[in-house]
């Protein structure tokens, strides 16, 4: 199935569509000027979030590959960056957990991470690196699915056993912590962290104006062609397994500029931070909001986090039951998620008018995954 | 020499627990084809049912008996489990057959809900099971070695449940049925085959398999909420090295996963013996992608 567009342009006309991006747009650049500082934090954080969604958007809902392992990239990319920091704060000298943990030199690996942007391309080029080879190893030998699936899951538990067990190199189950300023600035300073916001903010704006295009791209229909039938692909005369690991490569940046994000808005990155319990509850993110639409990876960011947050500062313990049953009903009853429930109202008030000639609503499961 | 006596032992009782651990999922996942990331709250139901049944013991049996404890826990581990499974497939999974990804996602939901609720009424702290006397100990071999009697048990306790799942499988009427329904599932209705009845009762038995595991693994230290959460990637990985849909794939998967990471562990440190059997895992896919047992298939995407 080769149609073009899954996402909701095709149903609200495109007037809309472009009012509420602006709509949009406002909101998110005022905000600051409602939000209490400790929310305003919040929000930060759930739009870099809200980034890696976008790369998670393009790797499953387009391209039909459920990685379980996005926590790793995601973690990578903070981690690079939090190693700047860190030198940074230290002032070039061995950073603290170094030496409780008896080592007296810097580590060859860490001393380039002096360097802002080296720090920032390592954040980004890594995870993609990490992701294209263990895309490569496994699509070149149609390994897909559910077993590409659960070796994503593996990669998450070896890098967090590594990131623990190297203590010396990476601070241990604590991670990296206490930094001060960034370029020169001062992490705490609330002008600062405003301008933090704006920028994560507008890498954001970017970051789906990006998607957007590149789902308006013929690359887009091959990794549609590729989730809908990927034999049939193949027959065409195209290498899946190229394609599907650039989508992957792709999604690993996103991930990793994420975490880049999250370091200066957080001002910790630990391994706990980066584990299975993370790296689903991010696929849970896109599936809520609604995989194939992009905006709906945004918008599911935002409301389940922000309903975290306010779930977990009520109730304790009532997050974990209210996120399990939500993995439930999305699953069983919301295939397409929040953007898609919208949609379907959307096609209802519009065959109102017209009730004749309704067409009976066939939702769309993607061939690839009947199969498996 | 004893060394390698002692690491060969240490592998082998690692992979003895991984089998345990994966065995359901040769079920669930293997034949069924359905990813249920709550496999490990199955073992960990079976790890408390362990723990009441010991309660119970202590509270009404007779003291002389306290050790026997064990022998009606394994059964009770497997009821317990096994009708989670029941609720869980008649509930939840059926709807999901041939979505094996949505299946993912709606299991981890379930497990999620169970480890709270575990949380909920035992406790968020691990708390400790008695082993029988029976099993403390262990047999000195000479030189120094002794094989404790607890992972001997293991092992005996893991080839029973293995033999029981041959026959059940490849020997009975209902294991025919079983694998006439995930061969071809159209063919067996056609012949008399209850599909949605042998579906119900494949998932059980692999949850109740789960929960036999639990309730060995009560033996080897204490148990919490999140315990099958440490087994349950490895024991996937035990199936995907493996092969899936054939019980021998899964000794082989659980026999190369546990072996490999006791030598690289001791040769290394834990971390990086765990880095390098993942390399491996993934090397070994470059040459058999469907792992080392796969059911021959002419259909183009397998399975």
């Amino acid at each position: 199935m080769l149609s073009k567009g899954t996402g909701l342009g095709r149903r609200i006309p495109k007037p809309w569509l472009l009012a509420a991006y602006g709509v949009a747009v406002v909101l998110l650049l005022i905000a600051p000027m409602f939000l209490s500082d400790f929310r305003l934090n919040l929000l930060s954080k759930f739009l870099a979030f809200a980034i890696l969604a976008l790369g998670l958007d393009l790797l499953w809902g387009y391209t039909g590959i459920l990685s379980l392992g996005q926590g790793v990239f995601f973690g990578v990319g903070a981690y690079s960056m939090a190693m700047y920091l860190k030198l940074e704060a230290t002032g070039g000298k061995l950073p603290d957990f170094m030496s409780w943990s008896g080592i007296d030199k810097l580590p060859a690996f860490w001393a380039p991470f002096g360097s802002f942007g080296f720090a920032l391309a390592a954040a980004i080029a890594l995870p993609a690196l990490l992701a294209f080879a263990l895309g490569w190893f496994t699509f070149r030998n149609r390994v897909r699915g559910v077993y590409f699936t659960i070796l994503t899951q593996a990669l998450v538990i070896i890098a967090v056993t590594l990131f623990v067990g190297q203590q010396g190199y990476t601070g241990g189950t604590n991670g990296i912590t206490s930094f001060k300023t960034v370029l020169g600035f001062s992490l705490s300073d609330p002008n600062v962290k405003t301008a933090l916001y704006y920028i994560t903010a507008a890498v954001l704006i970017g970051s789906f104006v990006l998607c957007r295009w590149l789902v308006s791209t013929r690359l887009a229909r091959v990794l549609e062609a590729i989730r809908d039938g990927e034999n049939r692909v193949r027959f065409f005369g195209y290498d899946p397994a190229v394609f599907q690991s650039f989508a992957f490569a792709l999604s690993g940046a996103f991930a990793g500029l994420a975490g880049v994000l999250f370091v200066f808005h957080v001002g910790i990155i630990s391994p706990s931070m980066m584990g299975i319990v993370p790296s689903i509850e991010m696929v849970l993110w896109v599936a809520a909001g609604g995989r194939g639409t992009l905006i709906g990876a945004v918008v599911g960011t935002l409301a389940l986090n922000w309903s975290k947050s306010l779930i977990s500062e009520a109730y304790p313990d009532g997050w974990l039951i209210f996120l399990g049953a939500l993995f439930i009903v999305v699953v069983v009853f919301l295939p397409r998620g929040l953007v898609g429930l919208f949609g379907s109202a959307v096609d209802f008030i519009r065959r109102r008018g017209k009730r004749h000639d309704r067409i009976p609503y066939r939702p769309v499961v993607p061939e690839g995954e009947r199969q498996l | 020499m004893e060394v390698w006596i002692l690491q060969l032992f240490n592998g082998i009782s690692v992979s003895s627990i991984l089998l345990l651990v994966a065995l359901g999922l040769a079920v669930t996942f293997g034949l069924m084809n359905v990813i249920n990331m709550a496999h490990g709250e199955l073992i960990m139901i079976g790890a408390y049912t362990a723990y009441v049944v010991q309660h119970a013991f202590l509270a009404y049996a007779p003291k002389a008996s306290f050790d026997w404890y064990f022998v009606l826990a394994l059964p009770l581990s497997f009821a317990a489990a096994a009708f989670v499974g029941w609720l869980m497939e008649i509930g939840l999974i059926r709807f999901l057959y041939g979505r094996p990804l949505d299946s993912l996602l709606a299991t981890w939901g379930v497990g999620m809900v169970l480890q709270q609720a575990a949380r909920s009424v035992f406790g968020a702290p691990n708390v400790a099971v008695t082993s029988p006397s029976w099993l403390n100990g262990g047999l000195d071999i000479g030189s120094g070695l002794v094989l404790t009697y607890k992972r001997l048990f293991i092992i005996a306790l893991v080839l029973a449940v293995l033999t029981a799942m041959y026959f059940y499988i490849y020997r009975s009427r209902a294991g025919r049925n079983m694998r006439a329904v995930m061969q071809n599932r159209d063919m067996a209705a056609c012949l008399g085959v209850s599909t949605r009845r042998v579906d119900a009762a494949s998932f059980a038995i692999g949850a109740g398999i789960a929960g036999v595991a639990g309730c060995a693994l009560s033996l080897l230290g204490p148990i919490g909420p999140s315990l099958g959460t440490y087994y349950i990637v490895d024991a996937f990985m035990v199936v995907v090295l493996g092969g899936v849909g054939k019980l021998i794939g899964t000794v082989v998967g659980a026999a190369g996963i546990g072996i490999t990471s006791t030598m690289f562990e001791s040769w290394t440190s834990a971390s990086l013996g765990k880095v390098l059997v993942f390399a491996l895992v993934v090397a070994f896919l470059q040459w058999r992608p469907r792992g080392f047992v796969a059911m021959k298939t002419r259909a183009l995407d397998g399975q």
